[in-house]
């Protein structure tokens, strides 16, 4: 049982304008004219895809197969036929294309088949594939694949239901939770028979009353640990980070996941889908999203996936001024750079913006180090510190000043009377370092290639070389033989004499040769420092990869 | 295109200097309450002189002259420089500090944020070493009227108009072997401090209170500034209360209260970490003591504050904050 709760340091309270949507029920969204699905349902890995264009799908009916252990199935969203497989725009800043199978929904909604499984009496190995098998992700943004989280092999003693919703505008959780309590709490069920957890604990900020009676309900009269529990509305209490650190005082460093330390967390949305994929055999195939901002009729809609962002828009009317779609929060969401892109598992919500909504960012000015940005950090970090490394590409220092353990939150760029954007700083810092690193690593790469190159040379040299001797000294033994007739004596001192002289000469030539070298060579490389020794290997390498153009070659493919 | 966060919170630099301006306002009023309406005129030919040397070496720099001329910092500059120099000093030495501290100490170093040196100290400690006697001449305790004051910074010397301040008093009186306590009949002597003085020092306390309270500033530099010099001045006044003056004494003397609230508290050229505020603002309390008390100056906060705005890069990297999740390391 939790005592009290804790704090995390900083965090920010702005505007959260989550009035304009929470009190909208979730509505079921039309059907759109075409559904694009991506192939790529989470950054880590993209299925492969088991339909052809012309194909007839059931809705839930798997159209992409998890091929790598990160990797979860994909499902048609609706009954009708696959149109085309093709590469299409994807819900990110950048606009990049990724497979997508597009299918034009027939109007039916007819399910494919839909068996459920007893999760209590099933292996923990089925019920994990079962997760992965019906698409089941992260929708708390992350889109991390539930089964690996799930899998953890015991040792979890808490998991947390993060309801906190801190994002400005979002209610998506909000209404979820108030219509369909009795479907996450089921959800969590299941997730601590999974992780095998002593207790389950419900975190939601306390600007959602309504949200935390509707799970007090649903729990009541369930026996276990099990706990609603409000946490003060500090933005960003709903990072994973910060719930664990208020709900339970662990702190998780960055690289650690919460298994390490006995708290595994999910998103309330996350245990609902798991809920309707085990006890209803109903795949991922649609999520509440929230359309709010700049727009006539702000609400929460359950949207399939695949839905394009202009039509999931249109529903909710927006304004003649409406400037840029955001996809997210404010905080952490990001511009969409098209609209005819897909709504994908990880999205939460769409934003029209207006001039009045969101001005645009008056100009940076110096930063005067006053500190507001540290007070802010929920990382505990020197954010102006970082900034002024990341500006003078002093990548180095900026690492030891922990710039990854920035979780891009925001909270600095919020507060700056300055108007730095600094998280854009941090991403471009970040940006470098990994190009560098993986630039290094294929150096290394074409290196290792290069000395086995020359390694080969050598020992091919050799065998050629031993191998002629062998034939050699057999043609000798040949040779030998027929002449055996000869003296012995004139046989064995002939060819002994004028060799054993060549033989001197060559040494007597070497040893001069190296001595004369070892005095021209420079006095600085004889005590070298490993650090130095190293560079002194770095630079050989490099300059052996100039010299070996079809090696250089090589390296961009190793990746 | 843009990056998030797309919401910003309703603030700006101008926005900090100007709630430091309106924090300096009770101890305005009452400088002139005490002192008369001289300070209101150097605080307007301070303000004009900063403003036009920024806005001149901005436009040479081609930065946004009106960007950077609205954020206010060089009015700040300019109230602190009249703040801390003497009213009846000179008007072009005024104007000279003002000058140099906007021109060499801020904008050679890169502007707003750039210094880093406290600029309205450099100016003093450039001043008070170029003109000793001037920097010096502090008025008597009481009013003057407008044109006594006109006169004299417009060059007249008047000495009956001027007067010891109270730790030249002090240093003076010590130095010829009189006790403390017959030392503080001084006339230049009030209830705590200087006469007069104490009074402005309780509004740049006010000021300062209002400033915490704002978040324009933490309590760390202010509480580890007189919380030092109350240590160190404490420890020499109970070792031997006859030739050291009290630590209450020096809370109300000299700039203290106005160094501890506004001076120390100089984001740019201070120390940022939460322990590094600390130890910067306890040296500077330290230094000052021993500038005040073993110095050829009365008053050493200038000196001190420069002196460790060259420990800043030090201290802030020697004392950098554990992160989240890393407090075990």
């Amino acid at each position: 049982m939790i005592a009290g709760l804790f704090r995390f340091k900083g965090g920010i309270k702005p505007d959260t304008h989550k009035n304009a949507s929470a009190g909208s029920p979730i509505q079921i969204a039309p059907l759109p004219k075409q559904l694009i699905v991506p192939l790529r349902q989470s950054p880590r890995a993209t299925a492969e895809c088991i339909v052809v264009p012309g194909q007839k799908v059931l809705k839930g009916e798997r159209i992409g197969l998890p091929d790598s252990p990160l990797s979860t199935a994909v499902h048609a969203p609706t009954s009708g036929t696959v149109v085309e497989i093709t590469p299409h725009a994807m819900a990110h800043a950048s606009g990049l294309q990724t497979r997508c199978v597009v299918i034009e929904p027939d109007g039916d909604e007819r399910w494919t088949d839909r068996p459920t499984l007893d999760f209590e009496s099933a292996k923990p190995k089925e019920a994990l594939a079962w997760l992965r098998d019906h698409g089941i992700v992260g929708l708390g943004g992350a889109t991390f694949p539930s089964h690996i989280k799930a899998g953890v092999d015991g040792g979890i003693e808490t998991l947390i239901l993060n309801g906190a919703e801190c994002e400005p505008w979002i209610t998506c959780d909000d209404r979820l939770m108030r219509e369909r309590a009795d479907g996450i709490v089921a959800g969590a069920l299941i997730l601590k028979h999974l992780t095998g957890a002593r207790e389950i604990v419900f975190g939601v900020e306390d600007n959602k009353p309504q949200a935390i009676e509707a799970l007090r309900t649903a729990i009541h009269g369930l026996s276990g640990d099990i706990t609603v529990i409000p946490v003060p509305s500090l933005y960003p209490a709903g990072g994973e980070k910060q719930l664990i650190r208020v709900l339970t005082g662990v702190e998780i460093p960055h690289g650690k996941l919460g298994g390490d330390f006995g708290v595994q967390c999910f998103n309330v949305g996350t245990a609902y889908a798991v809920n309707r994929a085990i006890n209803h055999g109903e795949p991922l195939v649609s999520r509440v999203m929230t359309v709010t901002g700049n727009v006539e009729k702000p609400g929460n809609f359950e949207v399939l996936i695949g839905t394009p962002v202009e039509a999931l828009l249109a529903l909710g009317q927006p304004k003649p001024d409406t400037g840029r779609i955001l996809m997210g929060g404010p905080m952490m969401g990001f511009e969409l750079p098209r609209l005819d892109v897909p709504a994908t598992k990880a999205t939460n919500c769409l934003i029209a913006t207006s001039p009045a909504l969101f001005p645009p960012p008056p100009p940076e000015m110096n930063c005067i180090r006053c500190g507001a940005c540290a007070a802010a950090c929920p990382a505990e970090l020197q954010p102006f510190e970082l900034y002024w490394f990341s500006r003078a590409r002093n990548f180095g220092k900026a690492q030891e000043y922990h710039l990854f353990d920035c979780i891009e939150c925001g909270c600095c760029s919020y507060v700056c009377p300055s108007q730095i954007r600094l998280v854009d700083y941090y991403r471009f810092a970040k940006g470098e370092i990994w190009a560098r690193e993986r630039e290094k690593s294929a150096a290394d790469a074409a290196r290792e290639r290069f000395e086995f190159r020359n390694e080969r040379q050598a020992r091919e040299k050799r065998e050629k070389a031993e191998k002629l001797a062998a034939k050699a000294a057999a043609t000798k033994a040949k040779l030998a033989a027929t002449a055996a007739d000869a003296p012995a004596a004139a046989s064995t001192d002939t060819p002994a004499g004028p060799d054993d002289a060549k033989r001197a000469l060559i040494a007597a030539a070497l040893e001069r040769a190296k001595a004369q070298k070892a005095a021209v060579e420079p006095k600085n490389t004889d005590a070298l420092t490993p650090e130095q020794a190293a560079q002194v290997a770095e630079a050989d390498a490099r300059r052996a990869a100039q010299a070996a153009p079809d090696t250089a070659a090589d390296a961009p493919e190793s990746n | 295109m843009l990056t998030s966060p797309f919401v910003r919170k309703p603030t700006s630099v101008q926005q900090v200097m100007f709630t430091v301006l309106v924090a300096l306002l009770p101890a305005v009023a009452l400088y002139v309450w005490q002192f008369g309406p001289g300070i209101v005129v150097n605080i307007i030919i301070a303000t004009v002189s900063a403003v036009g040397a920024e806005a001149a070496i901005l436009k040479l720099r081609k930065k946004p002259v009106g960007l950077y001329v609205s954020d206010l910092s060089a009015v700040v500059t300019a109230w602190l420089i009249a703040l801390t120099f003497p009213t009846i000093l000179p008007a072009w030495i005024l104007i000279l500090a003002t000058v140099l501290s906007i021109v060499a100490v801020k904008q050679l170093y890169g502007g707003l944020g750039q210094n880093p040196f406290n600029p309205a100290m450099a100016a003093y400690c450039l001043m008070i070493v170029a003109y000793p006697s001037a920097m010096s001449q502090w008025p008597a305790a009481g009013w003057m009227d407008l044109s006594t004051h006109l006169q004299l910074i417009g060059g007249a010397s008047l000495d009956a108009m001027t007067g010891a301040t109270p730790l030249d008093a002090l240093r003076t009186g010590l130095r010829s072997g009189a006790p403390v306590s017959d030392v503080l009949t001084h006339d230049a002597f009030g209830i705590l401090g200087g006469r007069g003085w104490e009074w402005i020092g309780l509004g740049y306390l006010a000021g300062g209170l209002f400033l915490i309270q704002r978040r324009v500033i933490t309590w760390h530099l202010p509480t580890a500034f007189l919380g030092g010099l109350i240590i160190v001045s404490g420890l020499f006044w109970m070792a031997n209360p006859a030739h050291y003056a009290s630590p209450l004494f020096h809370l109300a003397s000299g700039g203290t209260l106005l160094a501890a609230f506004f001076i120390v508290t100089d984001p740019v050229s201070g120390a940022t970490t939460p322990r590094g505020k600390l130890i910067f603002a306890a040296s500077i309390a330290l230094i000052t003591y021993l500038i005040r008390n073993f110095g050829a100056y009365p008053d050493g906060i200038a000196f001190a504050v420069l002196l460790m705005n060259l420990c800043v890069p030090l201290i802030d990297m020697k004392t950098q904050p554990r992160v989240f999740g890393h407090k075990g390391d």
